[in-house]
């Protein structure tokens, strides 16, 4: 049986029921799992964070899970990230040290501790994040982030959105480089100053974004995120377990809609203004024999056009599964041949407000389109 | 043209002389523990079946070996030596060391010990931090004083700039030159855990794959053949012994690739389903051009995580050894495996295996008939009727297409395959499927691969450098420069990376060197 669904509005609260709980080991797979999925295509595999937070549960050291509910008003909670090209860090490898660093950095230029830590997007690595430095610093993880999925750029969070503060923001490389944005004019400009830090320091650095209060993450955040993938993860995984249809599981348990089901026939590729762009063309198979797709990326998936006609876009989560295995493929790891899924998730209700489609809406990222959510009755 | 292709499977060793594209002869005989003894007996055989052979026009060009010895090394966690790891990058991926995320039992044997040195370099290619070279020092006086054997060493963005890697290799030439080492640029994949664990698996084996190759030499000499000695890889095309000995790793897999690359040339179908019944499992891929569809995910070895690309198969736990429940007609999971020729009712054994039912059948005519008499014929039926549904579900889980294609039936038990399958055309049988695998070896051609980033050129610029690249890789491994062509172009440009980085991939394909001189490749020693 799927576990329930777990939505994006907090249903905890009310009962007595923890609203702490300490993370175990069985947690980390489905969270990797269903992280990857909820990248959207982008984010980075979350595999070597997964294997730091594995080593430092199993080295004695423990990290809890925090209901944003339980934060106080005033509680300060560290937004954490690592930034940069995701196939430099398939050679430099996440480091708990390191992620911790920034948040360390922090707390000495605000001359205030942190009282929970988060994660900037639960899509792909940044997922586990959170748990690093709340295992290193000995911080909860606030089960939240302000993604609900992985974007290419700072400015598209729910924090923007409800046009929060930007700065300061902390950055620490592998050498004894860190660096401070003690102020930035707008959020473009943050995301602009702290891309040539971090490219300067070989495109990859752990960051700590502009603290928030327990009261903002409550009011902004994307809450249950950590749960939603751990869930997801549960889901796929056990269907592999039992030889069913992982994609199957995936969309009973999170609400999905299958899109489209067939073999990549064409894939273009490019780099423009550190973006990896490009499309991929998908023949139909089966039940979807005689139609294309074609799926659009910027880091992560944008658009799928079914047939000439634009199917599902961003924000909503395109996800590209692997119709054997349940994995998600990411933009990068598409190759001619493979035969995939294609679905779409629910986003976040936050990202599809007015000023979230301005921010992360298809026309944020140069389509002439109108947002119109796959899961619209008669848009069939 | 003649070539010898050999095949040494868990059960049966396989050869075959292919003169042009014509099977001259095929033996098959089982399999031993040290393998060399069954090539040096499937040799004998073979040639005592074709006795002019070796005057013919030219006699044997080459001998083509494709075996799961070493894979098989991992898998069983034996005949494995200890390996220092060296890895090269501080301060970068200093929390997730050599053998982080390899099973207990394995890092246990294979862990020798483990090394960080600082150096390494940036995508871009500035040095991380000046390469350690004193402390590489200080390293390989530990390794001999340790008395380890096998080193290997893994650089960060090694197959960028393998200057560290190499600087590294030089010092321990000059302390302890006789120790075997693998740098992982030459397995040339970024992605640094995966290539270090490559590197790590490559270094353990290198003692087995001397001795191995030494064997297999050895009992060619004593064949009286004089050709030169190759060995398959896991994409269907070959290497000398000599490259062979230096990087085992390259072999993984190489058995269900050579079966399906058979299954291609014997049938003359490029896309097709192909099944491979052995004695103990039921391998099915699909053959897409020629050759073995590849998987998408990760690939363990042994538990070992790594990037090597491996043909996408399913394999299912049943063969003509398989031994049948006589209770409920069905099939326990279990195999007699190579006692098959003792333990079969047809061969006077006493248990009811999966060949015994299709003689029974008389789909197959193996052994005595008289002594499958006695079975039920609703047990018969039972048992077929679970082989087809098994083979029915298995098929149908690797097929892409919803397109009616032909399947390819191989194997030494592909008798056991229903005449005909949903969703296929045609069930094709062909002769000598039997030995598809050694066909698949004496066909495999040679290549080289390169795939490596390269930033500050352009597009054409990059591919340009990368062929010439994978062509002396191809080269070396025994190509020849006259037919090699290009099989794969793939170019990636790389996200959040300035100065147009790309990761471009090439892979060649030709035909394999034919010696020389005649008097070449004296014994080495």
């Amino acid at each position: 049986m799927p576990l329930a669904v777990v939505g994006f509005i907090s249903t905890v609260g009310g009962a007595a029921t923890s609203m702490v709980r300490p993370i175990s080991e069985s947690d980390l797979e489905p969270l990797a799992v269903g992280a990857w999925i909820l990248g959207a295509g982008g984010g980075g595999s979350p595999y070597h964070a997964y294997l730091n937070i594995r080593q430092l549960l199993r080295s004695g050291r423990g990290v809890v899970l925090m209901d944003p509910a339980s934060l106080a008003d005033d509680d300060l909670v560290a937004v954490v990230s690592n930034m940069g090209a995701p196939l430099v860090g398939q050679e430099r490898l996440t480091d708990p040290e390191i992620a911790a660093r920034p948040v360390r950095m922090m707390q000495l230029y605000l001359g205030r501790p942190f009282d929970a830590v988060m994660s900037l997007e639960i899509g792909g690595g940044n997922a586990i994040q959170p748990l690093l430095v709340g295992a290193m610093l000995d911080l909860p993880v606030v089960d939240a982030d302000c993604m609900g999925r992985a974007f290419p750029e700072a400015q598209m969070t729910s924090f923007a959105i409800g046009g929060l503060q930007m700065f300061p923001l902390t950055l620490a490389d592998i050498r004894d480089n860190e660096v401070i944005v003690a102020r930035a004019a707008s959020w473009l400009w943050m995301e602009r100053i702290s891309r040539r830090v971090c490219v300067a320091v070989g495109s990859v650095a752990a960051t700590c974004k502009a603290p928030r209060t327990g009261r903002e993450v409550k009011e902004w955040g994307i809450l249950h995120t950590i749960t939603r993938a751990i869930g997801i993860g549960r889901a796929v995984m056990a269907a592999r377990e039992r030889h069913d249809d992982p994609v199957a599981a995936l969309l009973s348990h999170a609400g999905g809609k299958r899109l489209f089901g067939g073999k990549i026939s064409d894939m273009d590729r490019r780099t423009t203004e550190g973006f990896l762009r490009g499309s991929a063309r998908i023949t139909g198979l089966d039940a979807d024999r005689g139609r294309e797709l074609v799926l659009d990326f910027q880091n992560e998936f944008t658009i799928a056009t079914l047939d000439g006609t634009p199917r599902a876009m961003t924000p909503e989560i395109i996800c590209v599964i692997d119709a054997v295995a349940g994995e998600a493929i990411g933009t990068e790891m598409l190759r001619y041949g493979q035969r995939v899924t294609v679905v779409v998730l629910p986003c976040a209700p936050v990202l599809t407000s007015e000023k979230g489609l301005t921010l992360v809406g298809p026309r944020a990222f140069g389509y002439p389109l109108d947002f119109r959510s796959v899961f619209e009755t008669g848009f069939e | 043209m003649k070539r010898i292709g050999i095949d040494v499977g868990g059960t049966n060793t396989d050869a075959v002389i292919l003169e042009r594209s014509r099977v001259v002869a095929a033996v098959k005989v089982p399999t031993t523990a040290d393998v060399s003894t069954g090539v040096a007996r499937a040799l004998r055989e073979l040639l005592a079946s074709v006795p002019d052979i070796r005057d013919r026009a030219g006699g044997v060009e080459a001998v083509v070996i494709g075996t799961t010895h070493f894979t098989n090394a991992i898998i069983e966690r034996r005949d494995l030596a200890p390996v220092a790891a060296i890895r090269i990058g501080l301060p970068a991926s200093a929390s997730l060391p050599p053998f982080c995320d390899w099973p207990d039992d394995l890092a246990a044997l294979a862990r020798g010990a483990v090394y960080m040195l600082q150096g390494g370099h940036e995508y871009d290619g500035r040095p991380i931090a000046p390469f350690d070279a004193s402390g590489m020092r200080r390293v390989a006086r530990d390794i001999c004083a340790r008395g380890l054997r096998s080193v290997g060493i893994a650089s960060v963005f090694s197959p960028l700039t393998d200057e560290c890697e190499r600087a590294a290799a030089e010092i321990l030439q000059e302390i302890c030159p006789d120790v075997n080492v693998t740098l992982s640029r030459d397995l040339s994949r970024i992605g640094l855990l995966e290539r270090e664990n490559a590197t790590l698996l490559n270094a353990c084996l290198i003692g087995l794959a001397r001795q191995t190759t030494r064997a297999f030499r050895a009992a060619i000499e004593t064949s009286g053949i004089s050709a030169p000695l190759f060995l398959t890889q896991n994409d269907g095309t070959v290497m000398r012994a000599e490259f062979a000995e230096a990087f085992p790793v390259f072999s993984f897999a190489s058995g269900p690739t050579n079966s399906m690359r058979g299954a291609a040339f014997l049938s003359g179908l490029s896309d097709a389903m192909v099944v491979d019944v052995g004695g103990t499992t039921t391998d099915i891929g699909r053959l897409v051009r020629g050759f073995p569809a590849e998987a998408n995910t990760v690939v363990l070895i042994g538990g070992v995580r790594t990037l090597f690309r491996m043909p996408d198969l399913l394999s299912v736990a049943l063969g003509g050894g398989s031994i049948v429940d006589p209770s409920t007609g069905t099939f326990q999971g279990r195999s007699v495996g190579h006692r098959i020729t003792e333990e079969a009712l047809v061969f006077g054994g006493t248990s009811v295996t999966a060949t015994d039912v299709a003689v029974a059948d008389g789909r197959a005519d193996i052994g005595d008939r008289d002594r499958v008499k006695a079975l039920e014929p609703s047990l018969v039926q039972a048992c077929l009727a679970a082989a087809r549904e098994l083979f029915e579900t298995s098929v149908d889980r690797m097929k892409t297409d919803a397109r009616q294609m032909p399947l390819v039936a191989v194997g030494g038990a592909a008798f056991l395959v229903p005449d005909r399958l949903p969703g296929f055309s045609d069930v094709v049988t062909v002769p000598n499927g039997a030995v598809a695998n050694a066909i698949g070896a004496a066909i495999a051609q040679v290549s080289g691969e390169v795939d490596q980033i390269f930033s500050g050129c352009d597009r054409k610029t990059a591919i340009d450098r990368a062929t010439e690249l994978a062509r002396a890789r191809a080269l070396d491994a025994g190509a020849d420069a006259e037919s090699l062509f290009v099989t794969d172009v793939e170019d990636l440009p790389l996200a959040y990376l300035p100065g147009d980085a790309r990761r471009v991939r090439v892979r060649l394909v030709g035909e394999a060197r034919p010696p020389a001189v005649k008097a070449q490749e004296p014994p080495r020693e």
